[in-house]
């Protein structure tokens, strides 16, 4: 197949994100994965080339394709969060590329938020060290499906497989603690082409799939069936022209399981409970919808419902409170403290909220607990108790990332604060998982 | 052969797919729809250019059968190809909207902007944009930027504030989790807002083949008079081309990006047909704007600093 015909074929959209750094083969990763999957253009490949030479650099500088900001080229860092497209025979793909480094967590933390993957680099040499725990603490906490290991410069390890069977045990151990639902484990070299694109030729103990085989091949959506049903109200659409009088449609996407003409549904937090009489898919009328499609509910009662209202199976909602117990990652520079003033904005709801108590900071790289820190700083990851003025329908982010999770935010200045996760920090560990002596992070 | 990808794919396994133009049509329409319930007075840039064509039809989806909740704000450079100018027309009678018109050349005639030497208005836009945003106050203002266009537009966010200059600061913008947008600002700020971020020239053009969307007809391989500058074939016009040692050609090209005629390059193509543009794009080792875009030439940082300012 040609590259066009593969493009041209490609039907679904994996969002998934890179962990690691520099020292790691990160960009080498990426560049190969966009090179060899020739995503990376004539031009483009001339300007790198040539920006390469300007700095006095003689092979060309991948890294320079993703770090767009003069400030991140000045430096020689990545600073945001860069994303980058790709297609192959089978998929296309939207690769959240995020820097590694402690003081970056909240840009990791943002590119694994709409991730149904995560790759985690691991350097050969060096094996499971404090970042490759915390970019595993980072996927669990996210709720990240996938994760892949990446073990990385195999090629410094003479291709022995020990060395990474060594690394895949211990990795997989402690993200299975976590209660990561899915790893894999790929031994690996960015620069000379191991196992990324094309099988490695240097080893044949390995049988499983290369990084981009993998990529590929992972499911992108779980079982919707066994979702709980989730549908934020984002605006009432009443045309009230000659030609639709009557209409009235609830607009919003569908943030989780699936909806039916016919099912009876509970509208939160009023509690109300009517029937889906309708369910219009973008000049479509249609029978059944599901998750992620942006769609319009039409309803048998006219019942007071606005922007910010949840709708969900009558028989299966979500508990209305005003208290919320959760996990957050500080992404802002300013700090969040106890007794705070804020806005809490979740799905398609924002309400003024205060922060009632911070019991605990947590340090990603071995999970040890700071108990009362007072404040949470930028990149800090802490659990968080928040009074709301108004009722929420809030699920567990465990149960629901898009009904789970919610922004605070600075009234004053309208500053992204922290971003949230509901409930309990971490799923229970997997079954049949050697046991792991880190103190485990329990609440 | 035919591009165009439908609903459910993944085998019987998985009855509840999307493909990917449904997914981010979806994302799309789900952005249009939080703007129109937490903005007062949301603009769409519409240009008439291939993207913003997308974009309005995106928000003509996301609010059916009630119209778009939005006007139109068109930054004419006075050096706008006038097939795309009669297109820009033809579709906002056709859709009952309102469109606003800023218009360089009335900043030239008032002495507010001078020509540059090189005779290309693309920078000029930015004041006359940043000055109808301020007049209009226009809280949300959509642009039809994606991220694979540029590496400075890779960072972008979806929701990107403006201060009161319209300026853009990589540096402090707000972090975008899940897809919860934070669209909080002060009066006088607006929030730039970039619905099709995720995606890709290909996805553009295999959406308009899907949604049979109608574009301006210089999208399509046609005879053009033009002539070479720096590597690209502009077309001749009153914008102040050719200069006395540049010949004027007949060629077959079309337009793979449209803007200001001073500084969108033609490409060579026989492409007549959306299928054959398809195909061509998909093969093609040029980016859009590496292959047609004077302005993004000029240094490594070119668009990141035409952003700060306020650019698109």
């Amino acid at each position: 197949m040609t590259t066009t015909a593969e493009q041209l074929s490609a039907t679904t959209l994996l969002r998934f994100a890179t962990a690691g750094s520099v020292d790691d083969g990160k960009s080498t990763l990426v560049g190969r994965l966009l090179h060899d999957s020739k995503s990376v253009l004539t031009d483009q490949l001339e300007a790198v080339e040539q920006a390469s030479l300007n700095r006095g650099q003689e092979a060309p500088d991948l890294a320079l394709l993703t770090d767009g900001l003069r400030a991140e080229r000045e430096q020689g860092i990545t600073i945001d969060v860069a994303y980058r497209y790709f297609a192959t025979a089978r998929r296309r793909f939207i690769l959240a590329d995020t820097p590694g480094h402690v003081q970056y967590t909240r840009n990791m933390v943002t590119g694994a938020s709409t991730a149904e993957l995560a790759v985690v680099l691991v350097d050969a040499r060096n094996g499971v060290v404090e970042q490759t725990r915390r970019h595993a603490a980072v996927a669990a906490l996210l709720r990240v499906p996938h994760v892949v290991l990446a073990v990385n410069k195999m090629d410094l390890v003479d291709y022995a497989e020990p060395v990474f069977a060594a690394i895949a045990e211990e990795f997989t151990a402690y993200a299975a603690s976590l209660g990561v639902p899915e790893i894999t484990a790929i031994p690996i070299s960015a620069l000379a082409g191991d196992n990324v694109v094309e099988p490695s030729a240097h080893m044949d103990w390995y049988g499983g799939p290369t990084v981009l085989e993998h990529l590929e091949t992972v499911p992108v959506s779980h079982d919707l069936t066994a979702c709980h049903a989730r549908f934020p109200v984002q605006y009432v659409i009443r045309p009230q022209s000659a030609e639709h009088p009557d209409y009235r449609g609830y607009a919003g996407q569908i943030a989780a399981g699936v909806f039916r003409v016919g099912e009876a549904v509970a509208v939160l937090p009023s509690g109300r409970t009517t029937t889906i009489t309708g369910i219009d898919a973008l000049g479509e009328s249609v029978d059944i919808a599901w998750a992620p499609q942006s769609v319009t509910l039409r309803l048998a009662d006219d019942i007071d419902i606005s922007r910010g209202d949840l709708i969900a199976p009558a028989d299966d909602s979500p508990a209305v409170t005003q208290d919320v117990e959760a996990t957050v990652c500080h992404v802002a520079d300013q700090p969040l403290s106890v007794g705070q003033r804020v806005l809490l904005k979740h799905t398609t709801r924002t309400v003024k909220a205060i922060v009632k108590d911070i019991p605990s900071r947590l340090t990603l790289d071995d999970l040890s607990q700071h108990p009362a820190p007072g404040q949470l700083v930028a990149n800090d990851i802490g659990r968080v108790v928040v009074r709301t003025a108004e009722p929420l329908a809030l699920d567990s982010y465990e149960d629901s990332r898009r009904t789970g999770s919610f922004l605070l935010i600075d009234p004053a200045d309208g500053t992204t604060l922290s971003a949230g996760m509901a409930g309990a920090a971490f799923a229970a560990a997997a079954e049949a998982v050697a046991a792991v002596d880190d103190a485990e992070w329990d609440f | 052969m035919s591009a165009v990808t439908t609903t459910v794919s993944e085998g019987t396994a998985n009855p509840y797919a999307l493909s990917h133009l449904d997914s981010l049509e979806s994302e799309a329409v789900h952005i249009f729809r939080e703007v129109a319930g937490e903005f007062e007075r949301p603009v769409i840039l519409f240009s008439g250019g291939k993207d913003s064509i997308v974009m309005l039809h995106l928000a003509l989806k996301a609010f059916a059968p009630a119209p778009v909740p939005f006007t139109l704000l068109h930054v004419d450079t006075g050096h706008n190809f006038p097939e795309v100018l009669d297109y820009r027309d033809r579709t906002v009678k056709k859709h009952g909207l309102r469109l606003h018109v800023a218009s360089v050349q009335e900043y030239i005639d008032a002495g507010k902007l001078r020509e540059r030497p090189d005779g290309t208005r693309n920078p000029l836009q930015t004041v006359p944009l940043t000055e109808a945003i301020q007049q209009h106050r226009f809280d949300a203002v959509f642009g039809g930027g994606r991220r694979d266009e540029e590496k400075a537009r890779a960072k972008e966010r979806v929701f990107s504030l403006r201060d009161e200059f319209s300026q853009w600061d990589p540096r402090r913008q707000r972090p975008e989790l899940w897809n919860l947008y934070n669209g909080r600002h002060a009066p006088g700020e607006h929030v730039r807002v970039f619905p099709i971020s995720n995606w890709t020239e290909l996805d553009v053009w295999q959406y308009i083949e899907r949604e049979s969307i109608e574009l301006p007809e210089i999208y399509f391989a046609h005879e053009r008079e033009v002539f070479n500058r720096n590597g690209m074939w502009l077309t001749a016009g009153h914008w102040g081309g050719p200069k006395e040692h540049e010949a004027t050609e007949t060629r077959l090209v079309r337009y793979r990006t449209v803007g200001d005629m001073s500084c969108t390059g033609a490409v060579d193509s026989d492409a007549t047909t959306l299928d054959a543009v398809i195909t061509e794009i998909a093969a093609s080792r040029l980016t859009e704007r590496g292959a047609t875009r004077a302005d993004d030439k000029m240094s490594e940082a070119a668009m990141e600093d035409r952003k700060r300012e306020g650019y698109f």
